[in-house]
């Protein structure tokens, strides 16, 4: 359970979420698996069937809704995309997290120089 | 908001599970569609391919199982298919069903019925105005020879509490007597039962007349014009609710009075038998309201704010203590009791109600720890299933939810069955104890209601956590390990039953000790030598009104008369009269003095029981004269200056000498002085208490103008109790008679309460008893079936049948002797706790733990021997190939 093996904290894939929906508009569950991956370049370990009850919770709160649609290989699929609360929640979150990361940070610098 | 926003998406969820489903299944498979497609385009084949892309998506049914958690109502979801679990399960085996069921509505029921009545007699709020500041004031230790801290007061301490107390609001007094109603239209003369009281009474407990008036100050005078307010229960009955009644005048003991007002239909204070009121200072003589001897009064009183019992009480000491040193000599209690008026209108029931408490609640724990055991047993049938789910993942939490689910739906069906029980019970009970105080504020309401869904679910619980945590413990792959000839199989869980079924046994002692020391006591209460005839005896109760029957001569002559008339009937062998029947109370005494003698130290008299009693009462009773003769025809008025006094009398006050030709001055008005002539066998006056000193004098002294009358015959004497009630109708039209009682029917009333306690113990304790054999058979055989392997292959190495029978009943009754010891243990604990309830029974009577430890010896023994035949009877070559 050590966080260096990359795996993903509690909390954050919500915010993952939300900012991949919020870049590229809507995409389907494998989608937004793959530009996580890509973006993360294999640092973030991600069980991709762990996004579903993710994206399942976003939904019921109202952050998210999804359309079943047609993919890129011409089946059903559902595309998510972001609804006006989930972007207010994305700020939200975005911002309580740079005052965190930034918090951190000056943290452990202070450490260091002591 | 989103809060419900979630619950409603869940409940969508729960309500389109199907759809939904197919939704999911849709978008995984799509999901892995594509990465499999990825995959190929980076050159692999079909088939690593495909499981490339199931590794990269991770585990697809945990998955579905956390998408599943969040979609629907999870928690519902699992509830609803345990209950259908749960049902499938008790509907396989209907007779365990049935008797876990019956078993637990037969332990919810009774505690749900014994908490109603507790409820409402100890603990629901006196329905009066602020009622934690009423106290019950009393006299205590009036007389050494009567000691008790419930003294009824007089008149004369009453005027000086009133006036010296500053603890108190105010102060009221009670008087009890009868009256004879008549004079009103209605259709015969009737004799009620009437209470005096202080006018401010009504006001002080905050009680408002449905019509008229309470009484004023005028109306409690002495010469004042008689004024009567009537109970609800009268005026219904004799008035037939008619408002108009309010100003009309009736005839009491043919004194004409007003009724002033009706009470309202809950008033039952003191107790409900009282069908009108009177004001006190007008009935009372002022002498009596003056007088500190005479006492007659229950003082009810309202404490100021702020004053506790203890502070009103040490008060009240303080103003007997002087009142001793100012009027040495007065027949006046040496302290006072104060009683918080909710405790004194149950005092005499507390003890009895809190034991039948404590019974019903073992008979709960008992059905309880039954049900465990069956569970118990029925998991260890079940061990292997259980452990196969939890090795493919089912959560401990999720197996004991099962049980605990199956259990509830058992505690439930019996909480509902006993919810019935109890309610139809209630009626029952409250009809069955008379004695019940307060019985009107007995009803099945919210309280008990919760009371029974809390002992229902804690039942639950109970009978389901310990097979709940035992069938799912940690070390859940050994049964799997366990092949069907291994030899310890189930060791901890036959523990457990046998610990379960060594508090049962235990219970049970408990209950079949205090059932067997309240029945012996109830024995020896019947039994109790009343001193005179009981059987066929038949007893009616007059008492002739004294503004009719002034004068003495006018009682002699009624008395004189009616006795000759009765006595005269066909078939009549005797008749007599007598003031205060035996085993109906103490009733009355009074000081006394004895002629000759050095007078007594200040503040010291003498006391006895007062009897009248006609010339031929003892006779007709069979009260055996021990010495000297009875009063006789001819000793009338003020010729029959004699008395004849009890056994324990002449021992108590005449140790040395002889008491015949003696002399006793009695303290009444003038001080007669009456002769001893005979002395005559004890009867008792309250059957469990040891004969109290009587004295008897002659009904023809005239003093005394009421009692009962006593007949006997040799066919049956209750075929009398008309023909002589007309006859009294013949010699006075406006008499009432009252109480045609039989003695058996005197005794059975004042040994009625201890009857119900004795018999409600026995039942439940046999009750105990069937369970606990039913437990031990049951946990035999089971040992017994699991060990059939082992037993066939000592036999098959040589051990004898009588051998393998005798290990197997010492392994049944093993828990069975600790149980026993601990139950024997924990009832003369109990014992000592009920010690006021009993009666001619030591705590420690021997011969009842003897008996109860033998019996059941004996039953477990009954119960350990079949499945020890069996255990013996058992084929080394079948035993071998035991599966």
């Amino acid at each position: 359970m050590a966080p260096s093996r990359g795996e993903v904290l509690q909390g954050t894939l919500d915010l993952i979420v939300l900012k991949t929906l919020d870049a590229l508009g809507p995409l389907h569950g494998y989608g937004i698996a793959m530009r996580i991956k890509q973006v993360s370049e294999d640092l973030l370990k991600l069980n991709q069937g762990t996004l579903y009850p993710a994206l399942l919770r976003l939904e019921q709160r109202g952050w998210i809704n999804s359309k079943w649609g047609v993919s890129e290989n011409n089946r059903k699929a559902k595309y998510y995309s972001l609804t006006r609360a989930g972007r207010k929640q994305l700020a939200a979150e975005a911002a309580s997290w740079e005052r965190m990361s930034a918090l951190m940070s000056r943290l452990l610098q202070g450490t260091e120089g002591a | 908001m989103s809060g419900i926003r979630t619950i409603a998406v869940r409940l969508r969820g729960f309500f389109h599970k199907r759809r939904l489903e197919e939704d999911l299944d849709a978008e995984l498979r799509q999901h892995l569609e594509l990465l499999a497609q990825e995959n190929i385009r980076r050159g692999m084949t079909q088939r690593e391919a495909q499981s490339a892309a199931r590794r990269e998506f991770g585990g697809i049914e945990q998955t579905k199982e956390s998408y599943r958690d969040l979609r629907g109502l999870p928690f519902l979801e699992t509830f609803l298919r345990d209950v259908r679990i749960g049902f499938r399960s008790l509907l396989k085996r209907p007779g365990f069903t049935a008797i876990a069921i019956l078993t637990l509505a037969l332990g919810i029921g009774v505690n749900t019925s014994l908490f109603t009545v507790v409820h409402g007699v100890l603990f629901s709020p006196l329905p009066f105005l602020a009622p934690d500041r009423l106290v019950s004031l009393w006299e205590r230790n009036l007389s050494d020879d009567f000691p008790s801290p419930y003294n009824v007061v007089s008149g004369g301490v009453f005027d000086d509490w009133q006036r010296l107390a500053a603890s108190f609001e105010q102060m009221a007094a009670i008087g009890e007597d009868s009256a004879n109603l008549s004079g009103d239209g209605g259709p015969l003369p009737e004799a009620i039962g009437t209470r005096f009281c202080s006018y401010n009474l009504f006001p002080m407990l905050g009680v408002q007349p449905i019509y008229g008036r309470p009484f004023s100050a005028e109306d409690d005078r002495h010469g004042a014009s008689g004024t009567v307010i009537l109970t609800y229960g009268l005026w219904k009955r004799r008035y037939a609710g008619n408002p108009a009644v309010i100003g009309r005048t009736i005839l009491l003991n043919t004194k004409s009075y007003t009724v002033i007002g009706v009470l309202p239909a809950w008033f039952g204070y003191p107790d409900t038998r009282v069908q009108a009121w009177l004001p006190v200072r007008h009935e009372m003589p002022v002498e009596d309201m003056q007088s500190r001897g005479n006492h007659r009064f229950l003082v009810t009183a309202r404490l100021k704010p702020g004053v506790s019992p203890a502070q009103a009480n040490s008060e009240l000491d303080a103003i007997q203590q002087r009142t001793h040193q100012q009027f040495p000599g007065t027949l006046a209690g040496k302290a006072a009791t104060v009683l918080p008026l909710s405790e004194n209108l149950v005092r005499d029931v507390k003890t009895s109600l809190y034991m039948l408490m404590g019974a019903v609640g073992c008979v709960l724990l008992i059905a309880c720890l039954n049900v465990a055991n069956l569970f118990v047993a029925r998991a260890a049938t079940r061990s292997k299933e259980i452990a196969v789910r939890a090795a493919l993942g089912g959560s401990r939490w999720r197996l004991m939810r099962e049980q605990l689910t199956e259990s509830f739906l058992l505690t439930f069906a019996g909480g509902a069955l006993g919810g019935f029980l109890a309610y139809a019970s209630i009626r029952w009970l409250v009809a069955f104890r008379e004695d019940l105080p307060r019985a009107g504020s007995i009803h099945v309401d919210r309280a008990a209601l919760m009371f029974t869904i809390a002992v229902t679910a804690l039942s639950g619980v109970f009978a389901g956590i310990l097979p709940a945590f035992s069938a799912t413990r940690k070390q859940l792959l050994e049964p799997l390990k366990e092949n069907s000839r291994s030899l310890g199989g189930g060791r901890t869980r036959t523990r457990l039953r046998r610990l379960l079924l060594t508090s049962q046994v235990a219970l049970t002692v408990l209950l079949l000790t205090g059932a067997g020391l309240l029945l012996k006591s109830f024995a020896e209460l019947r039994s109790a030598r009343v001193g005179c005839a009981t059987g066929n005896v038949l007893t009616m109760g007059l008492s002739l009104p004294e503004a009719k029957y002034e004068k003495s001569s006018q009682k002699v002559e009624f008395f004189e008369q009616l006795l000759e008339r009765v006595r005269a009937m066909p078939g009549m062998r005797a008749a007599g009269f007598v003031s205060v029947l035996p085993a109906n109370g103490h009733f009355e005494d009074n000081t006394f003095s004895i002629a000759g003698r050095p007078p007594l130290a200040p503040g010291e008299s003498l006391d006895a029981v007062v009897r009248a009693a006609d010339p031929a009462y003892f006779t007709a009773m069979d009260i055996p004269l021990l010495r000297g003769r009875f009063f006789t025809a001819a000793e009338r008025l003020e010729n029959a200056s004699f008395a004849v006094i009890s056994e324990s009398m002449a021992k108590k006050f005449f140790a040395t000498e002889d008491p015949l030709g003696k002399t006793l001055i009695i303290d009444w008005e003038g001080k007669p002085r009456f002769e001893i002539v005979g002395i005559v066998g004890d009867v008792l006056s309250d059957l469990n208490r040891p004969p109290e000193p009587t004295m008897y004098f002659s009904l023809k002294f005239g003093r005394f103008s009421y009692g009962a009358l006593v007949t006997r015959s040799n066919t049956d004497v209750k075929s009398f109790a008309l023909p002589i009630q007309k006859e009294i109708a013949r010699m006075d039209p406006d008499l009432p008679v009252s109480d045609v009682l039989t003695m058996q029917q005197i005794i059975g009333k004042s040994t009625a309460s201890a009857a119900f306690d004795a018999v409600l113990v026995l039942l439940f304790a046999v009750l105990a008893l069937i369970l606990a054999a039913v437990g031990l058979y049951g946990l035999l055989s089971y040992l017994v079936t699991q060990r059939t392997n082992e037993i066939g292959i000592r036999m098959a190495l040589g051990a004898q049948r009588t051998e393998v029978m005798r290990a197997t009943l010492l392994e049944g009754l093993r828990p069975t002797a600790i149980g026993l010891l601990i139950g024997l243990f924990a009832g003369g604990a109990c014992a000592q706790l009920i010690s006021s309830l009993l009666f001619g029974v030591r705590p420690f009577e021997f011969m009842i733990y003897a008996g109860v430890g033998l019996l059941v010896l004996i039953i477990s023994i009954g119960a350990c021997s079949y499945p020890a035949w069996r255990a013996a009877r058992v084929d080394p070559i079948v035993a071998l190939r035991y599966e």
